[in-house]
């Protein structure tokens, strides 16, 4: 598990991988908004909690399609499956390793957003996006098991996922203007969407895989 | 109950029914707006209280609808009964539709009571988010090639929505009671006079009856194309 983890951080990582091309998507939506609603700093204050959430969602989905979708192209997604590993751990891994180089660097890279925003509760802001996007992996792993043997399946993975982010959005914009009671909120829904998230992925890989 | 989910059993029982289905869909719809267009109209509302007997039960019947899907993808799951994914693929047009019905006469509601085609209150946006599911549902049936895998993913997507549909309903209402302290958007209050009780459960039962010929109907013409299908695919061999 660790192993595959570990690919799958590699891979990320490396020139081409995604997880640079998140963070740039994410300061580039970040820095459109007050090109479209203008320099406003206390307007921009405001509204920076979901601004930034979005644009995290956002770019957390972008890396999503291929989750599944690179190793089931070439095949090395049915060697996974053929190992002892079950399919549930294989799942856990995948999401792991997407958090850690999606979620994660968005997380860190917000409080220089926050700053550029005139964001007060930056400490806020920077534990929201820290417990609120592994939700967002976890959920849009299921997403990405369903959509994989789809040849765009990237276009219909987020008329899938977003809805379900619903809640991961409310809670995290909430609790990153410091809200009472939003954090705790994002918490639990990230913990279960964390803990139920593998079965419904594994079963989604397995349909696509065919056994 | 797996006795009668026999799609040549289905089909002899669900024909001589569905007359009836819709005879009665048919009746209690002319009942019920009947009933509705004679009531006296609200002393707030005004003659727009009536618009409620056809938003009301649109709004019951989506969310019947999303239930019904979502039994079925379980059935079609664990048993891997065919029939099953037919009922559930049958359902997500029709849940789209009376979810759709249902935020259109709302907003025609909203107008002139509240001054505004939309608001972002708890109950439109939950169901504006009910229509994005049912939507994404079938999409996801519709990109994928094969029937089964088709069946079988959209089936687990349509059990993580039902899932995640409580807590999307919890935390839209947590983020409105967030948003606004007042409650200017409060819908009628929980009295209704009984001149309105009556017209409505008519045209509720009217929808249930309609969203049943349907849903019968749209599972009989999944049943034939498929064995169309297969009779094409056994002449071509």
């Amino acid at each position: 598990m660790s192993a595959l983890l570990l690919r799958d951080i590699r891979l990320a990582a490396r020139a081409g991988g995604s997880a640079m091309l998140a963070l740039a998507f994410f300061a580039s939506v970040a820095t459109l908004v007050p090109l479209g609603v203008g320099p406003d700093l206390a307007l921009l204050a405001r509204i920076a909690g979901g601004v930034l959430w979005i644009a995290a969602v956002l770019a957390a989905l972008l890396a999503l399609d291929r989750l599944f979708q690179a190793d089931f192209e070439d095949g090395s997604l049915d060697m996974i499956a053929l190992s002892p590993l079950s399919l549930e751990s294989v799942a856990a891994a995948k999401i792991a390793a997407h958090w850690l180089t999606t979620g994660l660097p968005l997380a860190l890279l917000s409080p220089l957003l926050a700053v550029l925003f005139g964001v007060k509760t930056i400490a806020a802001l920077f534990v929201s996006l820290l417990v609120g996007t592994p939700a967002v992996s976890a959920i849009g792993a299921v997403g990405a098991g369903l959509t994989m043997s789809i040849r765009r399946g990237g276009l219909i993975l987020p008329l899938i996922v977003l809805p379900l982010l619903a809640p991961a959005v409310i809670f995290g914009a909430g609790a990153a203007v410091g809200s009472a009671g939003a954090l705790p909120l994002l918490g639990a829904f990230s913990f279960a969407a964390c803990v139920l998230s593998p079965f419904a992925t594994a079963a989604a890989v397995r349909l696509n895989l065919g056994s | 109950m797996l006795r009668y989910a026999n799609p040549t059993r289905f089909m002899q029982l669900s024909t001589p029914i569905l007359p009836w289905l819709g005879g009665a869909a048919l009746v209690l719809l002319a009942v019920g707006l009947t009933l509705g267009l004679s009531v006296p109209p609200d002393y707030q509302q005004g003659e727009t209280v009536r618009v409620m007997f056809l938003h009301v039960p649109a709004a019951w019947t989506a969310m019947m609808a999303y239930g019904l899907m979502a039994v079925a993808s379980l059935v079609g799951l664990v048993w891997r009964h065919p029939l099953a994914d037919s009922a559930a693929k049958a359902i997500a047009p029709l849940g789209a539709l009376f979810t759709a019905l249902g935020l259109v006469t709302g907003s025609l509601w909203g107008r002139p009571m509240w001054g505004a085609w939309w608001v972002w209150d708890g109950r439109l946006t939950s169901f504006l988010l009910l229509l994005f599911l049912y939507l994404g549902y079938i999409a996801l049936w519709n990109a994928i090639e094969d029937e089964t895998r088709a069946a079988r993913a959209a089936g687990i997507l349509a059990l993580v929505g039902a899932v995640n549909l409580p807590v999307i309903e919890f935390s839209v209402d947590w983020w409105t009671t967030l948003h606004q302290g007042e409650s200017i958007l409060r819908k009628g209050g929980p009295l209704i006079a009984s001149v309105y009780l009556w017209p409505l459960f008519a045209m509720a039962l009217g929808y249930t009856f309609l969203f049943l010929t349907l849903w019968t109907m749209r599972i009989q013409t999944e049943i034939l194309t498929r064995r169309a299908r297969s009779l094409m695919l056994a002449g071509e061999l």
